[in-house]
């Protein structure tokens, strides 16, 4: 159990350090390499208190696709020139700390709400009703559950996320003219007789050939 | 305090047991894809050092090892270094869940199908964080179409996967063989596996979706600003990937260390052999592709990705949990 304790102080270290890095550090890259550390070690704890398809689902989803947009979306913004306008001096009184103060006080207190009501019970596991059985893996148990007793809120929580992604592209997409696609169907059923043309050129005179 | 120690030194030498061999064969494997590209080419290839060749992989290495590694003076250095480190961890890494024949694996764990997916599909941070550290425009322009890339293969390869666990019924390795005894998963899900050999070749970067480090378009993409050691431990790690894909490849559809026919001559080969026979054979695949296909538009590589082979293998889905369900063939019952 020894080496079951230094492992867990180890990964909690580095997740609590890496979460309060993602807030401290100045280069916004920067935060978004600390959130994966973050998510890796928390993954981590998953996997030591034996959760480890939780573990798994949470590297291959969070690390794996969620942080690479952040990435993705982070790299292109030019940070510093952002930086400029919000917090130097010809600032215009901008619309953006106001709602950003209000988010991150709702937040605050909301955490102070989850934090007051937390109660530490070190002889949960024994003082639960339930069994748990430690035959079967704890892939197939979440499987048990989740597809019957909890299958109307998994379908709603499926379909909230299917609006999201339907109102995101709505949102972004917009029809541009002049855009070239390419289209294998028209490509391949091009005839010879759409393609080619053969024209008597008179001498002297040449041909206009207009499409 | 004894046994801590004991039991330290015999994973310490399992793992090294499976990754020095792994390495040596990652050397040979690059040897082998000049040949067999050369081959097609009616050329050579690497044939002076060594019998065959077979030591250009070492001879090249040793010359990167006494080359100068250059930081450049405007990169982000730690990120930089980091780079090529952790592209080459997550490689070897995900070894350690392969299994080589029965009870002959490292880690036999519960899912060990979902860590795989989940280090592979952390290998586009090393790419990332190599074009984003370098500071230079063609390193970021390769990191970026990667990033895209990788992405958009990864939820096509994730479907593939569950194709094949809907025929096993459990996340472990081993077991996705075992429940191919009799029928590999390449004859039902033949299209299924076409799919996944496709999308591999886009998750390792390879020939014809190199676009992250197309030459002609990025000078060498991600990898530009590198040199001596670190870009070989780049080109080691993305030939590790290559081989672990070509593994998962194999355990997943052609039945991992089983042997084709149950009989006398086949089944007297050990298991590790067979499983490293057909890691050889979908490999010389990936080179023969290679050496015969030109490069991909980007936007055919997503158009692909998303409007061909996501809806295919959705639709695949269906039709094999249908299939399952109405033979009365689900797994686990």
């Amino acid at each position: 159990m020894i080496a079951h304790s230094v492992f867990f102080y180890i990964f909690s270290l580095i997740a609590i350090v890496s979460a309060v890095m993602v807030t401290v550090s100045k280069n916004t890259v920067h935060s978004v390499f600390f959130l994966i550390l973050d998510f890796i070690s928390i993954s981590c704890l998953f996997i030591m208190i034996g959760a480890e398809f939780l573990g798994m689902i949470m590297l291959i989803v969070y690390v794996g696709a969620v942080a690479v947009l952040f990435l993705f979306v982070v790299m292109m913004l030019n940070v510093a020139e952002q930086k400029g306008q919000w917090f130097s001096s010809r600032w215009d009184g901008g619309t953006h700390i106001p709602v950003g103060l209000l988010v991150s006080l709702i937040i605050f207190f909301e955490l102070i709400i989850v934090i007051g009501g937390w109660k530490y019970k070190p002889d949960l596991l024994n003082s639960l009703s339930i069994n748990i059985s430690t035959e079967v893996t704890n892939t197939r148990s979440i499987g048990n559950v989740l597809y019957t007793d909890y299958i109307l809120l998994f379908q709603i929580s499926g379909i909230i996320l299917l609006v999201a992604m339907i109102g995101a592209i709505v949102l972004t997409y917009r029809e541009r003219a002049g855009v070239k696609r390419q289209s294998y169907v028209k490509q391949i059923s091009r005839e010879r007789d759409e393609g080619v043309d053969l024209v008597d050129v008179e001498k002297n005179k040449g041909v206009k050939i207009d499409a | 305090m004894d046994s801590y120690f004991s039991i330290l030194f015999t994973e310490v030498y399992k793992i090294l047991f499976l990754l020095v061999p792994v390495l040596v064969s990652v050397a040979m494997i690059v040897w082998l894809d000049r040949r067999v590209w050369a081959f097609v080419q009616k050329r050579r290839g690497p044939n002076v050092v060594g019998p065959f060749g077979l030591f250009q992989s070492l001879a090249d290495a040793l010359k990167y090892i006494f080359k100068e590694i250059i930081i450049p003076a405007s990169s982000n250095k730690l990120v930089f270094v980091l780079a090529p480190v952790v592209t080459m961890t997550l490689a070897l890494i995900s070894w350690a869940v392969i299994p080589f024949g029965e009870d002959f694996v490292l880690a036999d764990i519960n899912v060990g199908i979902l860590y795989l997916f989940a280090v592979s599909s952390l290998g586009v941070y090393g790419i990332i964080m190599g074009g984003w550290a370098s500071n230079s425009k063609y390193p970021f322009l390769g990191a970026i179409r990667s990033a895209a890339q990788m992405v958009s293969y990864e939820v096509s390869i994730g479907v593939i996967i569950i194709n094949v666990l809907l025929c096993v019924g459990s996340l472990n390795l081993s077991d996705i063989v075992v429940a191919q005894q009799n029928l590999w998963f390449v004859i039902p899900l033949f299209p299924m596996f076409v799919i996944f050999f496709i999308s591999a070749l886009a998750e390792t970067n390879r020939p014809p979706f190199d676009l992250p480090e197309a030459e002609a378009e990025l000078v060498a993409g991600y990898q530009t600003e590198y040199s001596g050691m670190m870009y070989a431990m780049f080109w080691l790690g993305e030939y590790a990937n290559i081989l672990l894909m070509c593994a998962m490849g194999s355990i997943l559809f052609l039945g991992g260390w089983l042997s084709p026919i149950d009989i006398f001559p086949f089944n007297a080969i050990p298991g590790p052999f067979w499983l490293i026979f057909k890691i050889l054979f979908l490999f010389i695949l990936f080179a023969l592709v290679k050496a015969t296909v030109p490069r991909y538009r980007y936007d055919q590589l997503m158009k692909l990705g998303w409007k061909i082979f996501l809806p295919f293998s959705l639709f695949y889905v269906v039709l094999t949990s249908s299939f399952l369900l109405y033979f009365d063939l689900l797994p686990g019952k």
